[in-house]
């Protein structure tokens, strides 16, 4: 009898969160199947002819390859921007959670602001034309840094606060200060955080849409998101092509989400908690 | 603190300049020890335009294995034309760019950015009354891409003759047509406001009319001296949005419909007029082929049958960068682009949507319907280009306007009124004369 | 939290004033031998954010008071922000903006909550359920935001199509003016939820048993674990999921602009696509002043919200 009781309500949420999240994916996948005409009518219906692979091998080839071009841009923008970043903002965090003084309040304020001022391109643009890093790929990799700075430095402050003051004494007992104190005892203790962070901010770049448009234009610098365009534009859209596009450039994060599924909720809770 | 942020201001303009010549020249442009060079071509991701642009590159090159073109493609409408403003002003335009003429043009300060074209062999095959859309400040800067569109209605011709209708000449023969369509139980008019731009074709495909009734509204408008609300035959546009509405011609979900929605109504017949371009259909031949025959074309009718004729959106241009640093190469591609030959090339790539606009080059006899049609008009001289051609005057918001009064969410004078507003913002912020 | 930046799982407030004390004390003290934090640690971060975010952000504060069309610019004073204010749909977009990051930062803290207590029980597929909740918020905005216009369809898509089985009629959700923006938020909250739900998912996990004991001695049932328990233990997550997912709907923009462009006409307009409509436009210099205001806006409305909520939870 309880188990009945408790089950029903079970089975319903079950029902509902697979009927909420589940229905719209298992959509994008079955468009992606579909032969041109009949993805235009954008409705639910069974595919009445499978051209998988020809969908598939029409996304990869258009505009000579540039979706694998894409993906490679793409994988390294992230891996490298996210890199400088866990490394870049958790000395920072570090730093301003430890040490008290004018300088604090002048950090926390500038990272605040970096939270809610919207970045403006144009001048970013001249910056980075006096700098010679306009249209490349390392121009890109710092603006996407900087851009979501603000945002890894508060989580990497936040944890800090969860670690015990004692151990840096004791590790400054032994003479480790600076660099050694936080590499060789602080960081490795980051590692949840660290694991969210990269999650997060990686999922961010590589899903960034609007800073690749205007950092690093062209066909061959092409990221993963602007291959959108390829099959939308303002006179017509290839629905079939642009799902198939989708699900492939989906991949990725659900690849990342998989391998560290488990350990985001570590993260979160040494985080969200001890802030 | 207003004085420190003054100061600032100072500051950052002496240091403007700098930063402007401290920009790299154009990029993707080499020249090889064999003395072959590499230009870069930029036009925009529309289907019908990347495979036009294909077909001419393609024939460019086999006439002059010398020259190599590398494409790219940029994304269409606003967010495209902040691509190209954004590369023009940080100096980093490819060799040669596909863009619009008209107002568009204006806004991309030519004479600053832009090589002058006036006189130049590369425009001899160009034709005369082109050139007013590609001239600022009496130099020419392009030679035209593509084919002239014609703004009106895209119509079913296969409903036309199953219902025996005429093609009408003015709005009342126009509201008859629709009465009957929607007796029959079809759809008289598609709208789709989903893709916004497709909501704005009454208004500036009035222009025709506009102007017959008020020949000097267009110089009006620009100085300032005329609007939209308080000119009657500009209103109309603004009306005929409202009764279509108000009388239920559109198709259901209109407010949600995009364009692929709206030619598939139309072009398996169960919506009989589009208030659309021309330059559409092309586009839309591999999806459905019967586009090609079964769609015809009107200019939008006005009020005075024996005053019939179209509104004609001029071709875009290609355009040299002052920055190119291989105006030699560029030249002989913009020349092959003005020529009957390049013509033919990006005919064959997309086929055309309406006349030429080069000399010598003829349409072909498998044209597509609308292009034929609209042919018609131009050869009867019952046609005029778009206000966006004659004056640099456009409001952005208009394509949110006209989704509203179509919608019956905001009445045509109110939505006149809005828009005389929205003008007066752009040409405050672009600095024009008068206002 | 839709905006294009990640939302941070962690509340952004300051460590406690104890330790800020005990921090003061002990540099103080460590003067002599070089400081164990050194502020060189801020060097790196701190080049890039400034070259990269800062120099441009100021340049641009000049900009939004010149008229600006990207080739010249004209000093032109304060007459941008007076523009700005007379724009004709600002009222709508302020209302707008306002409903939309309270009705998601709302939806988010209820459903985020529910869902957390819920993922924390011992209900079946509890692993299957947190990824499935989770994985929207890994999905690009922009394959969100076309997805969802294709299922809202009036006719044919699936929304509508399952609630004519139940014999519901459904609206032109994006197409009509009474229904697009709240059709966009509950999009918003579809996609954003995940995030919420872990936040509360981790602050619940750090409850202690004991306090959950304590209410059972009591004789306590469901109800008042939760709301003696869960729901004040919890207020850290609750504050960090407000902060987040309110400043994300005050600048939300990419979802808005991908499924309905601010329309139909400016029905749906909030001020961030205000904002980009202008830059579009190429008012360079209006939009930049539209930028510097919503900016003034934002800090307005979040600054005393922290400290609102940071007293409450002190309190609690």
């Amino acid at each position: 009898m309880r188990a009945l009781r408790r089950s029903g309500p079970e089975l319903v949420v079950v029902l509902l969160a697979v009927v909420i999240f589940v229905v719209p994916f298992s959509f994008m996948v079955l468009t992606a199947v579909k032969d041109e005409v009949q993805s235009a009518e954008l409705d639910f219906g069974w595919p009445t002819s499978w051209p998988i692979v020809q969908n598939f091998v029409e996304v990869i080839e258009a505009r000579d390859y540039v979706l694998l071009r894409a993906f490679l841009n793409s994988t390294i923008l992230t891996v490298v921007a996210v890199t400088l970043l866990v490394v870049f903002c958790s000395m920072a965090g570090f730093v301003l959670q430890r040490r008290a003084g004018r300088m604090r309040s002048v950090v926390n304020f500038l990272v605040l602001s970096g939270l809610i001022i919207p970045p403006a391109i144009v001048p970013t643009i001249w910056v980075l034309q006096t700098l010679g890093l306009f249209k490349t790929l390392p121009g890109l990799i710092f603006v996407e840094v900087a851009f979501h700075m603000s945002y890894s430095v508060l989580l990497y402050r936040a944890f800090v606060a969860a670690v015990p003051r004692e151990l840096d004494e004791a590790a400054m007992i032994d003479g480790c200060t600076g660099f050694r104190l936080f590499f060789k005892v602080i960081f490795p203790l980051l590692r949840p955080v660290t694991i969210t962070v990269i999650l997060t901010t990686s999922v961010a770049v590589f899903n960034d849409f609007v800073n690749p448009l205007y950092f690093l234009p062209g066909d061959e610098n092409a990221t993963v998101q602007l291959t959108l365009y390829n099959f939308q534009s303002q006179y017509s859209t290839q629905w079939n092509l642009l799902f198939m596009d989708i699900v492939l450039i989906t991949i990725p994060p659900l690849l990342a989400f998989i391998f560290f599924n488990r350990k985001i909720v570590a993260g979160m809770t040494a985080g969200a908690i001890k802030g | 603190m207003k004085t420190t942020l003054h100061r600032l201001g100072v500051a950052f303009s002496a240091a403007l300049p700098l930063l402007s010549l401290a920009a790299c020249g154009s990029s993707g442009s080499t020249t090889a020890a064999d003395g072959s060079v590499t230009i870069s071509f930029l036009y925009d991701n529309n289907e019908a335009t990347v495979n036009g642009a294909k077909a001419v590159v393609q024939a460019f090159e086999a006439a002059n294995p010398k020259i190599k073109i590398e494409s790219e493609t940029r994304p269409a409408g606003t967010e495209g034309d902040n691509i190209i403003k954004t590369r023009l002003s940080t100096g980093e335009m490819s060799d040669v760019f596909w863009y619009n003429s008209g107002s568009l043009l204006q806004a991309l300060n030519p004479g600053q950015t832009l090589v002058d074209l006036t006189g130049d062999p590369v425009m001899k095959n160009v034709e005369e009354s082109y050139l007013p859309v590609v001239t600022q400040g009496g130099k020419a800067y392009g030679v035209p891409t593509g084919t002239a569109t014609g703004g009106g209605i895209l119509y079913n011709r296969k409903v036309y003759e199953k219902l025996g209708l005429q093609v009408p000449k003015s709005w009342a023969e126009f509201t008859a047509n629709n009465d009957k369509i929607k007796a029959a139980g079809l759809t008289p008019v598609i709208s789709t406001f989903k893709d916004t731009w497709t909501s704005q074709l009454f208004v500036l495909a009035d222009f025709f009319n506009v102007q017959a009734a008020s020949p000097t509204f267009a110089q009006d408008y620009t100085a300032n001296k005329a609007k939209y609300a308080t000119t009657p035959a500009a209103l109309t546009g603004f009306k005929r949005l409202e009764e279509v509405h108000a009388k239920g011609y559109l198709n259901k979900g209109f407010g949600s419909a995009n364009l692929d929605a709206g030619i598939k109504l139309l072009a398996e017949g169960q919506g009989v007029h589009y208030p659309l371009l021309t330059g559409v259909v092309p586009g839309f031949i591999k999806k459905f082929p019967q586009v090609g025959t079964d769609v015809g074309f009107f200019g939008l009718p006005g009020d005075d049958a024996a005053k019939n004729g179209a509104t004609v959106w001029e071709p875009s241009a290609a355009y040299i960068p002052k920055t190119s640093k291989h105006l030699d190469a560029a030249k002989k591609f913009l020349a092959f682009i003005a020529s009957p030959e390049g013509a033919a090339a990006l005919g064959k790539g997309t086929p055309p949507a309406g006349p030429y606009r080069i000399k010598g080059a003829k349409l072909p006899d498998d044209a597509v319907q609308v292009a034929k049609d609209l042919q018609v008009y131009l050869d009867n001289k019952a046609s005029a280009p778009a206000l966006e051609f004659v004056s640099p005057v456009k409001g952005p918001s208009l394509e949110q306007i006209t989704v509203a009064v179509g919608s019956g969410l905001t009445t045509a004078a109110e939505g006149a009124a809005q828009y005389d507003k929205d003008v007066e913002k752009q040409a405050k912020q672009l600095g024009l004369a008068g206002w | 939290m839709t905006s294009s930046r990640p939302s941070t799982a962690t509340s952004p407030e300051p460590p406690t004033a104890a330790a800020g004390r005990r921090a003061r004390a002990r540099n103080g003290k460590g003067g002599r031998g070089g400081n164990p934090y050194p502020y060189l640690f801020y060097v790196p971060a701190g080049i890039v954010y400034t070259i990269v975010f800062l120099v441009p952000t100021i340049m641009a504060f000049y900009f939004s008071m010149t008229r600006w069309t990207l080739f010249d610019s004209t000093f032109v004073g304060l007459e941008n922000f007076t523009d700005f204010f007379a724009e004709q749909n600002l009222r709508i977009g302020f209302q707008n903006t306002l409903i939309y990051a309270v009705t998601t930062s709302g939806l988010k803290v209820v459903l985020g909550m529910a869902l957390g207590v819920l993922l924390t029980s011992r209900i079946k597929l509890r692993g299957f359920l947190r990824s499935v909740v989770f994985f929207p918020v890994l999905v690009s905005t922009v394959a969100v935001g076309i997805t969802f216009s294709v299922l809202l369809k009036p006719d044919t898509g699936l929304v509508n199509k399952a609630l004519a089985l139940v014999g519901i009629s459904g609206p032109d959700w994006l197409g009509d003016a009474n229904t697009a923006l709240l059709s966009v938020a509950l999009v918003d909250v579809w996609k954003g939820v995940g995030l919420a739900t872990v936040i509360y998912i981790a602050g619940m996990m750090s409850i202690p048993r004991d306090y959950y004991q304590a209410v059972a001695v009591d004789g306590g049932g469901a109800w008042h674990r939760f709301r003696f328990v869960t729901l004040p233990l919890s207020w850290p997550a609750t504050n960090s999921v407000i902060i987040l997912s309110f400043i994300g709907g005050l600048r939300s923009f990419d979802l808005i602009w991908t499924m309905t462009r601010g329309g139909p006409g400016f029905t749906s307009d909030v001020i961030a696509s205000i904002i980009y409509k202008q830059y579009q436009a190429g008012f360079f210099g209006l939009s930049t002043a539209g930028n510097v205001i919503l900016f003034i806006v934002v800090t307005a409305l979040v600054v005393p919200l922290t400290r609102f909520l940071s007293a409450r939870e002190v309190a609690a």
